[in-house]
């Protein structure tokens, strides 16, 4: 029986295996951003370690950086303290450094791909846990806590045990309007999130054999909502088409070997998993969640459902949810109201979600009231973007657009909610407090989505819209 | 002498956690209620104890809420031991999780499951969390309810937690169990003590070679 891409990609960077059982594993590529890392270089110079693979370790600024001026230094002046540790850390230790100068700063899920650093049959670490958005290459890649960021700064290993394997599979196509994002969503709503916890996640069958890939990455990105610190795509020709050309991949002759050798870590046809699940692409519908974690998702023409619907311990987190929230027993979240609509972060802020939004922004202006972000993944998003004139799309319509981070997914920035307003999402959490008010509201959606609530002020099946503009379209 | 020239730090076994118990009901409590978000503008972990569970314990105004943290028959001082349900410590990786928790006094944690990323941290810091049947954790869940004041112990050796002379059954990962009890949770001089097999395991990859052809 053939290895599956976990088993092939894990014994190629095993080192050894510990006195503990686990295995001390190589870490191809080192991603550092500003919020989980200061800790860690000073432990390395506490201890008086050493950075062995400073070429192996790259770093940028996301979470803390303002998205409506970045000009230093930064009015905060913690964020700038935290703006300044890394650029010395850096420097001391010969780490390449994406500052908003270089033209390639932004969300590090985000650059690591489009640099071209995030290759097939890696292992990539980084202190963040949507670090799995690079398993769309065929990376084994997950995100890691600050000790640990030190062990792979004086390392380039860590200490880890081996996951599961589950290979999910997603059968037929999806419909007309139906996005990455509602695919993870349904996943996460099927499998629990919880149900990942101990395993890697293998996304296979037609549906994700046909995404781009920006859409594995937004797929693979949402694993750890579902309790799983990683999750990948096998690489295919569409993974060679990305990476040609890009800044950090091979060149030349270099490329074609290399393309031989990304094909060869996907998993075998005969391949062994701990567990196969099988959903299928028609059964799922725009996705939006209603709750408190991402896994209290439902088809947005669905009914909220009430607590009798659930397992007898989850009633408890059911009515926690239903009491945040603000619902009552047999509420639609198609419907609600909403302040703030938010386009963006590692989950939904690259070109192609920007394109999806800007379509549905061109039926419509903002609705009076409504707040609306656009916010770019990465300043090369930007450029792009603003290349194709989708940034005028947007202003034109009401929406602000921003400059490149991670903005008001966790709102370690200026971009926050204010009390208990709602907030139309493209972004990947919906705990309590998540967007930086402790009562503000999530709802998470595909960008989309978002957009369609943002025109239309409470959220839409955005089918509605694109049909009503197909139909508009054909009368002219 | 390690790899790096420097003492090499005194291994600390943690064979087991004795401390008092405090309840820490629900299940996917995560990293962000633990710790919000704000509050890691900052490049220490220092004074992040008086934070954790901020935005639950404490209204807006600073007044207190209802939380076991701030129940007086749980703040007796000294090290202290949570009792949570289902998928503790989800969502985010940030490692100021357990270091709040830590400082606040946490010192080990005995579930019926654990984050793996929230999981991988504690053992990184020498925390247990350990893991016990839902059965077991709603009855020690109970027995503290109802009595506090005493101490109980996580013994990662025997595999097992004890509150007023009850035994429950305890376990984690054999390969985080042998960290904890050889002192070997401080990964970091173990990984640096290989540099040379590391830099043998780098030079066979495709990627460090540029793609040139293996001969």
């Amino acid at each position: 029986m053939g290895k599956n891409l976990l088993d092939k990609v894990w014994d190629l960077h095993s080192v050894r295996e510990l006195d503990s059982g686990q295995t001390q594993l190589f870490i191809g590529l080192h991603l550092v951003h500003e919020v989980t890392s200061p800790q860690a270089f000073s432990m390395i110079r506490e201890a008086g370690l050493g950075v062995p693979f400073p070429e192996r370790t790259f770093a940028t600024v996301d979470h803390i950086i303002p998205t409506d001026s970045q000009a230093r230094p930064l009015k905060d002046g913690q964020a700038e303290s935290m703006m300044s540790a890394i650029e010395r850390n850096c420097r001391e230790f010969g780490i390449q450094f994406f500052s908003t100068a270089t033209g390639h700063q932004g969300i590090v899920h985000v650059i690591g791909p489009e640099l071209g650093l995030t290759q097939p049959g890696m292992t990539i670490a980084c202190g963040d846990s949507h670090t799995s958005t690079h398993g769309a290459f065929g990376a084994v890649a997950f995100g890691i806590g600050t000790s640990q960021v030190r062990d792979v700064l004086a390392s380039q290993c860590l200490a880890i045990e081996r996951p599961k394997a589950r290979r999910i599979v997603v059968t037929g196509k999806l419909a007309p309007g139906v996005y990455a994002k509602d695919v993870i969503l349904h996943v996460i709503r099927r499998l629990g999130v919880k149900g990942g916890v101990g395993y890697a996640y293998e996304y296979a069958g037609p549906v994700i054999e046909a995404m781009s890939m920006e859409e594995r990455m937004t797929v693979c990105n949402m694993s750890i909502e579902g309790g799983a610190r990683l999750g990948y795509v096998n690489p295919d020709q569409k993974t060679i088409d990305y990476l040609r050309g890009r800044e950090f991949a091979p060149k030349g002759a270099a490329f074609d070997e290399a393309a031989r050798w990304w094909l060869s870590v996907a998993s075998a046809a005969d391949a062994s998993y701990d567990d196969v699940v099988t959903l299928a692409g028609e059964d799922i519908a725009p996705t939006v969640t209603w709750g408190i974690n991402p896994g209290q998702a439902i088809g947005v023409a669905e009914p909220i459902p009430s607590a009798e619907q659930f397992a007898a311990d989850e009633r408890s987190t059911i009515d926690d949810a239903y009491e945040y929230m603000g619902w009552h027993k047999g509420d639609h979240v198609a419907g609600t109201k909403i302040d703030v609509a938010f386009i963006g972060s590692c989950t939904n802020g690259r070109l192609s979600d920007l394109r999806e939004a800007a379509r549905v922004a061109k039926l419509g202006r903002v609705k009076p009231g409504v707040k609306a972000l656009v916010v770019p993944g990465s300043q090369e998003v930007a450029r792009a973007a603003e290349a194709e004139g989708l940034h005028e799309v947007f202003t034109a319509a009401g929406f602000e657009w921003r400059l490149a981070g991670c903005s008001m997914c966790l709102a370690m920035n200026p971009d926050k909610l204010v009390g208990r307003q709602v907030c139309a999402s493209s972004s990947n959490r919906n705990f309590k407090g998540r967007q930086g008010s402790p009562s503000g509201r999530t709802l998470l959606m595909s960008p989309a989505m978002v957009a369609a609530a943002a025109i239309t002020g409470t959220v839409t099946d955005v089918r509605e819209l694109l049909d009503a503009g197909k139909t508009q379209g054909e009368a002219r | 002498m390690s790899a790096a020239g420097k003492q090499e730090s005194a291994l600390i076994p943690v064979p087991r956690v004795a401390g008092r118990p405090i309840p820490l009901r629900g299940n996917d409590i995560d990293t962000d209620r633990i710790i919000p978000a704000r509050f890691m503008t900052a490049i220490t972990f220092d004074g992040l104890g008086e934070l954790a569970f901020r935005d639950v314990r404490f209204d807006a105004d600073g007044g207190e809420l209802e939380h076991p943290m701030n129940d007086p028959r749980y703040r007796a001082k000294g090290p202290r031991v949570a009792i949570v349900n289902k998928n503790f410590g989800c969502g985010s990786s940030r490692e100021h999780a357990p270091q709040a928790l830590y400082r606040w006094g946490i010192k080990a944690l005995v579930g019926e499951s654990f984050a793996d990323i929230f999981f991988g941290n504690c053992v990184a810091m020498g925390i247990p969390c350990v893991t016990a049947s839902e059965a077991d954790v709603a009855r020690l869940l109970a027995a503290v309810e109802e009595e506090p004041a005493h101490e109980t112990t996580v013994d990662v050796d025997a595999r097992c937690v004890e509150y007023r002379g009850v035994r429950y059954p305890a376990t984690l990962p054999e390969g985080a169990r042998k960290q904890l009890l050889k002192g070997t949770w401080d990964a970091t001089r173990i990984l640096v003590d290989a540099l040379p097999k590391v830099r043998d395991t780098a030079s066979r990859l495709p990627y460090t070679r540029g793609f040139a052809a293996i001969r």
